[in-house]
């Protein structure tokens, strides 16, 4: 019995070398981060940015796209010297090669984005200390090849953008009755739209608090959801 | 009383977790057990009151535009502020390094408490975001960038030890199924900040 199980395994792998480049393995590497292995709501990582740049839909997507740049370039880069590093100073060599990046990011934002890039103000810099990207780096890129290392990055960087979009969605539409900056509701000054209905804007939406107190209520949904994702305390 | 001040607002009203969210992944990971919570704070606090100064100088005699010329008048137009994220970085990956090494030596006692936590912290957003708040703020003089570093460290520091000490009491709670873990920890947090927000505006 073992034996054979052994030469069927064998097999696998000798088919493995020839995969092709969309098998059923490096498509799960793109959706799993979208919804079961979530970096924010599951593996909590990048919290810190992703709460704060929510106020605003077009922040919460120049933000989700800077995270996708700096992922995709920071895991393949890692993963093609990962046989290079000595193990000892990989942290740092990890920082050297993301905070790189992330100055060719703030560059390009400061150059065509400007009141975007004063909105988020230090939240790109923070992108260099961004959790996802050095747990995926730890995680992912250190231990596979380049290919597998930039899916999960697209996976990964997908993830957190859906989650700053939906939470971005909610504070934006409910606190300013907007969606980038058109306005839903109608105007408040000038009392139109749903406004003249005697509708008033939740400024509370606007609020650090709001954005926690919404993951935890994405997180409620996804898990009642998916009871397979339920922690045991 | 400028000093006070500074560091009432960096400690309470501007507080590194409830108004910014600096250092969340660690304030969530670690927040299981007082223990964790109080060493991992106290490295931080630590940390901040180390590398803030550091930078400070980095930032003024260096980055700034016409920060170098100290060197000569033909200096004085370097501008190097895009140098800033790897530069800040740099400083606090080597001095966590060095300060970890410092106290392995001095005071083992000290080591074996922070000792794990040490390590973690150069990638902690909390120590990075306090060095460009402090580039943003630009304060006249080291004193006060030290005193905004160490009313930082002290607010993350409550923070993270206050919500260790509620998730410790609520492990007995009965919790929805769906809530338990991070999820709950979010809510809190969340409750926190809205209590957080009563120093909003405060001064002395």
């Amino acid at each position: 019995m073992a034996e054979s199980t052994e030469v069927l395994e064998e097999k696998k792998i000798k088919v493995k070398e020839r995969e092709p480049l969309f098998s059923k393995k490096n498509k799960k590497l793109i959706s799993d981060p979208l919804d079961e292995n979530n970096p924010i709501t599951i593996q909590v990582l990048g919290i810190c940015s992703a709460l704060a740049v929510t106020v605003q839909m077009k922040a919460a997507v120049v933000m989700s796209v800077a995270v996708l740049f700096v992922l995709i370039l920071a895991n393949v880069s890692i993963s093609l010297i990962r046989n290079l590093i000595p193990n000892r100073i990989r942290i740092i060599v990890q920082l050297v090669v993301v905070a790189a990046l992330v100055i060719v990011v703030d560059q390009v934002l400061k150059a065509y984005l400007f009141d975007v890039s004063k909105e988020l103000s230090v939240f790109v810099g923070l992108i260099i200390t961004n959790c996802i990207i050095m747990g995926r780096l730890e995680a992912f890129a250190l231990g596979n090849k380049p290919w597998p290392s930039a899916l999960d990055a697209i996976g990964n960087s997908l993830g957190y953008g859906m989650v700053l979009v939906i939470v971005s969605f909610f504070k934006e539409l409910f606190g300013s009755g907007k969606l980038f900056g058109f306005e839903i509701f109608g105007n408040a000054t000038e009392q139109t739209g749903l406004y003249a209905m005697g509708y008033m804007d939740n400024g509370l939406m606007l609020l650090p608090p709001s954005s926690l107190i919404l993951v935890a209520v994405y997180i409620w949904v996804q898990k009642i959801r998916n009871p397979s994702l339920i922690e045991s305390h | 009383m400028d000093l006070v001040n500074i560091f009432i607002r960096s400690a309470f009203v501007d507080n590194m977790i409830f108004a910014f969210f600096f250092g969340m992944c660690s304030y969530l990971a670690v927040s299981k057990t007082v223990k964790t919570a109080f060493g991992l704070g106290m490295a931080v606090i630590f940390v901040l009151v180390v590398t803030i100064p550091i930078n400070f100088l980095i930032e003024n005699y260096v980055l700034q535009e016409g920060a170098l010329s100290w060197l000569g008048e033909e200096f004085s137009s370097v501008n190097l502020s895009y140098l800033t994220f790897i530069m800040f970085i740099a400083v606090i990956a080597s001095t966590v390094q060095l300060v970890e090494m410092i106290v392995e030596k001095i005071s083992p006692a000290l080591y074996g408490a922070l000792g794990i936590f040490l390590p973690l912290i150069a990638v902690n957003c909390a120590i990075l975001g306090g060095a460009l708040f402090m580039q943003e703020k630009q304060f006249a003089t080291i004193t006060q960038a030290t005193v905004y570093g160490l009313g930082s460290g002290v607010g993350w520091f409550i923070a993270v030890v206050l919500i260790a000490a509620i998730r410790e009491r609520i492990r007995y709670a009965n919790i929805p199924g769906s809530l338990r873990g991070v999820g709950m920890a979010f809510l809190i947090t969340g409750l926190m900040g809205l209590a957080f927000l009563g120093f909003m505006g405060f001064e002395i």
